[in-house]
């Protein structure tokens, strides 16, 4: 439990651009021009203009060289304070919500009073780095004085060198895709085609129904003509998804389709969080409180578990730490990187085996009722730009909990390189 | 480059000549409001009909505006020296007195410079003691209609300001409107001024200092300029604007430290969800801006039913469920300011606009109504008209009608949104109690509808 020091942290809202797919509206778009423009629809929508935030943190997981002090550029270039501090963080898809956590706890610790948090990415706006064996000879010339010795190293020059080499979305030690893991996961699990299709069209219908009734109206600024996520697809059914080949995994058990997959997006994301004073001074009312969180890991490179994995441990200490079952949620946000992520993660909580083997549990940890599950769509349906994707959950969760009027709402999300980020977030009646 | 190229070209010595000889108009350039211009920068003139209770009050706000106002005005004989020429006519109770504005202005009508102002300062006829009374004071009107079309070409303009018995001292923001540049495109008007509640600003160039204003419509166009002026005078703004343009509502709420709030006006839940947010916000509201419109023309035989109702929804009906939020949930504040855009159109009526004109003319009669109601509260309701204004809606129109829609009015040229912006701001001021049930037009003395 919360030590009797810590104050409440209060989430006022949150901002994001829709999001694109990649090479579409935004493909002109930097990192920086997405994150400035989620900024700022922010700051007017809660009138910060020239207000020095505690601290802005954010990240990207593509991220250009240049763009070093990313989330500090954007701050200078929105309508914030510019004496407003700013750092980034890169914890690959959990970034939005790791950033969350950390302003949070500084607020919570009382360092700040109010702080901003959230996280970018452009899969369009890539950065291209050079082959690597170009790389060393550019730098050896750089390195060599003599004319003598500069040419020799020009002579080394080979035109296979000038391919560059394209970002990937492989794991560094394994060399597969997230995907491809993921595929090995879906098989153990015996997670099937018809359950993740099912799970696509529900995200796609719940998204736009959500649209419809206006629900995003304070949560999304257009940006660059796109007012909708550019991957909505309203008419999504059983049927289209169907025909769709899978494209990871092997065989007769391959499931994964670029339907049930969520595809390379381009967006931004933050959110504003405070103190109860702070909020109470700028005449905030307070959509929700966050209430705790964990980071977890799994060892998916020697290990049994699955790059995506993290979270069916992570959930349960946290659950644990704050003495709240799973049944004790009204929301439950979990990030839809694939269909069968959160298909294995509802399947492992209520498998036996695994909750006593792995979580030491005499009990199964439990079930998820579909109602409460990502109930304004997720990933699948939005899109996912990885740094962006904790944001906008921690929005849309604030923003279900103060419709609700009361209530407590769960968010996981699986990260590369083995991780997961929970959290808790508690609207008190 | 100027909206309006023709007006470039006319005032260019080349351009000049040419369109002179073509027996073109030639468009004045206006003078408009600059940060730290002195309100009145040249002597100004005032007479009074004999009787007369309004030119007392009128020398009180001219000192407190540190103009010069000329004594000896029979030394007044060369062309432009004269800023403005104000006259009480409130004294005329016969129709044989009238006489006495022909040998007032008369003379001095020649030395009023460019950008000058006329004000003519009477009493409401029907207020005015006996048919006779009345009927003279009625004749004003048609004298300074007439005045402001003689010296529209010079960009100056006139205006019949008409005080009720007792209401002499809530005149004074609306004098510093009309004498100022700020008033430049407001043109033949008459305005009514009762005794209201009134508070005097601490500074007279931020007088919404302290205030909340909303201003639907906010992300572009008209709207967003009265965003800015308010903001400008002082006000803290809510720009509020449907969710699909919240990129640049956002934009425009940025820039003039401002919030913004994206709700479509005619949505089910926006009277409750405005009142929501007021509240959780701000409290209460001071000044509310009924800017938003839309038009959707055709004649009336092809109008769709459709193109009817979008109309008549977010230019009349969702501002009367908007106003009933605010004054049932008590959220406009006393000395609150309920401001709507309507248009000449709605005056005049206008071919194509059936739905549009209809919306317009409705917004006339919901200011009438409201005003008495407001005026228990303390406060008002009134509504602006314009006429042409350059915005995209304007740039968008064909060639001839824009031309025609320009060139129409005694300032030959469309106004700005800052016109429009200006004008609202004066109805908005806290020292504007006075001001209620008013329409102003907003259009260069336009022939339409005039
Ligand atoms: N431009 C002119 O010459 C002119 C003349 C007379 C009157 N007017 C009136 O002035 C006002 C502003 O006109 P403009 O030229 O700036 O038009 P505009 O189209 O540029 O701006 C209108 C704004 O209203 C917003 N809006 C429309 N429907 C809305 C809704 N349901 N909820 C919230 N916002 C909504 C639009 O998004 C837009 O930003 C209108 O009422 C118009 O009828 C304009």
């Amino acid at each position: 439990m919360s030590p009797p020091d810590r104050r409440p942290v209060a989430i006022l809202g949150g901002n994001r651009i829709p999001f694109a797919r990649r090479d579409r509206e935004y493909a002109g778009a930097s990192n920086q021009d997405m994150l400035t423009a989620a900024l700022d629809g922010l700051v007017s929508r809660f009138g910060l203009q020239g207000e020095r935030v505690g601290e802005v943190a954010a990240g990207g997981v593509l991220k250009r060289s240049r763009d070093f002090n990313l989330t500090r550029e954007c701050v200078l270039g929105s309508a914030l304070s510019p004496d407003t501090p700013a750092y980034e963080v890169q914890q690959a898809c959990g970034t939005g919500l790791e950033t969350t956590i950390h302003v949070a706890n500084k607020i919570a610790l009382g360092q700040i009073e109010s702080g901003i948090a959230g996280g970018v990415d452009t899969t369009s706006d890539a950065p291209i780095e050079l082959n690597e064996d170009l790389r060393r000879l550019l730098l050896d010339l750089n390195r060599t004085r003599s004319t003598t010795g500069r040419l020799g190293l020009v002579r080394r020059l080979r035109p296979g060198q000038v391919v560059p080499a394209l970002p990937r979305n492989e794991e560094p030690r394994t060399g597969l895709s997230m995907g491809e893991h993921q595929a090995i996961s879906t098989k153990r699990w015996g997670i099937g085609r018809a359950e993740q299709d099912e799970i696509a069209v529900e995200s796609h219908r719940r998204l736009a129904a959500a649209y419809e009734r206006g629900f995003f109206d304070d949560l999304i600024t257009p940006f660059l003509g796109l007012e909708r996520d550019g991957n909505l697809r309203p008419d999504a059914s059983i049927e289209k998804l169907a025909k769709l080949n899978p494209v990871f995994g092997d065989g007769a058990g391959a499931t994964m389709t670029a339907g049930n997959s969520t595809p390379l997006t381009d967006g931004a994301a933050v959110v504003l969080l405070s103190s109860e004073e702070w909020a109470a001074e700028h005449s905030l009312p307070v959509l929700a409180h966050l209430v705790d969180a964990e980071t977890g890991a799994v060892d998916f490179v020697h290990g049994d578990d699955g790059l995506l994995e993290a979270p069916l441990f992570a959930v349960p200490r946290l659950l644990d730490r704050n003495a709240l079952g799973l049944q004790d949620f009204d929301f439950y946000e979990l990030h839809e990187a694939f269909a069968s992520q959160v298909l294995m993660t509802m399947k492992a909580w209520e498998d036996p085996a695994f909750c006593s083997e792995r979580l030491g549990r005499d009990e199964p940890f439990g079930s998820i009722d579909r109602g409460k599950l990502n109930v304004t769509g997720s990933s699948l349906a939005a899109g996912h730009p990885f740094g962006a994707t904790g944001g906008r959950i921690v929005g849309t969760l604030a923003k279900l909990l103060t419709e609700r009027g009361s209530g407590r709402g769960l968010i996981s999300i699986c990260a590369a390189g083995g991780m997961g980020v929970a959290a808790i977030l508690e609207r008190e009646a | 480059m100027s909206p309006d190229r023709y007006q470039s070209l006319a005032n260019s010595a080349f351009g000049g000549a040419v369109t002179k000889r073509l027996g073109l108009p030639k468009p004045p350039l206006l003078e408009r409001h600059e940060p730290g211009k002195p309100l009145v920068s040249a002597p100004v003139a005032l007479g009074a009909a004999r009787g007369g209770r309004l030119e007392e009050p009128v020398r009180e706000v001219l000192r407190g505006l540190d103009a010069h106002v000329e004594t000896d005005v029979g030394s007044v004989d060369g062309r432009g020296e004269l800023a403005a020429l104000l006259f009480d006519a409130s004294g005329i109770d016969d129709s044989v007195r009238l006489r006495s504005l022909y040998e007032f202005f008369h003379p001095l009508i020649r030395a009023l410079r460019p950008s000058g102002r006329v004000l003519v300062l009477a009493a409401p006829p029907e207020d005015s003691a006996g048919v006779r009374g009345a009927t003279a004071q009625r004749a004003i009107e048609g004298f300074v209609r007439t005045v402001a079309k003689e010296i529209g070409r010079n960009g100056s303009t006139a205006q019949l300001v008409q005080v009720t018995s007792g209401a002499e001292g809530a005149m004074e923001s609306t004098l510093r409107f009309l004498l100022s540049a700020r008033s430049a495109y407001v043109d033949g008007q008459v305005i009514r001024i009762e005794s209201g509640h009134l508070a005097t600003p601490a500074d007279w160039d931020r007088p919404l200092e302290g205030r909340t204003a909303a201003v639907t419509g906010a992300a572009r166009g008209i709207g967003e300029a009265i965003a800015e002026t308010l903001a400008d005078q002082g006000a803290e703004v809510l720009c509020i604007d449907v969710p699909t343009a919240g990129e640049g509502l956002s934009e425009v709420a940025n820039r003039i430290g401002g919030t913004s709030l994206t709700l479509d006006i005619t949505g089910s839940g926006a009277p409750a969800a405005l009142a929501d947010h007021i509240r959780g916000r701000h409290g209460r509201i001071d000044v509310f801006v009924h800017n938003a419109g839309i038009t959707r023309d055709k004649t009336l035989a092809r109008m769709s039913p459709e193109a009817w109702d979008a109309v008549l929804d977010v230019n009349l009906s969702s501002q009367e469920r908007l106003n009933d939020a605010l004054l049932g949930d008590g959220l406009l504040g006393e000395g609150g300011r309920i401001i709507s855009v309507s248009s000449v159109s709605g005056i005049a009526g206008n071919r194509g606009q059936a739905n549009y004109a209809t919306s317009k003319a409705g917004i006339i009669g919901m200011v009438n109504a409201l005003a008495p109601v407001l005026r228990e509260r303390r406060a008002t309701a009134n509504a602006v008209a314009p006429g042409f204004i350059e915005t995209a809606m304007t740039a968008a129109m064909p060639v001839t009608a824009r031309e025609a829609g320009r060139r129409t009015s005694s300032l030959v040229q469309g106004g700005l949104p800052v016109d429009v912006a200006e004008t609202i701001a004066w109805l908005a001021s806290p020292a504007s109690g006075g001001v209620n049930g008013n329409v102003v037009r907003v259009c260069g003395q336009a022939l339409i509808g005039a």
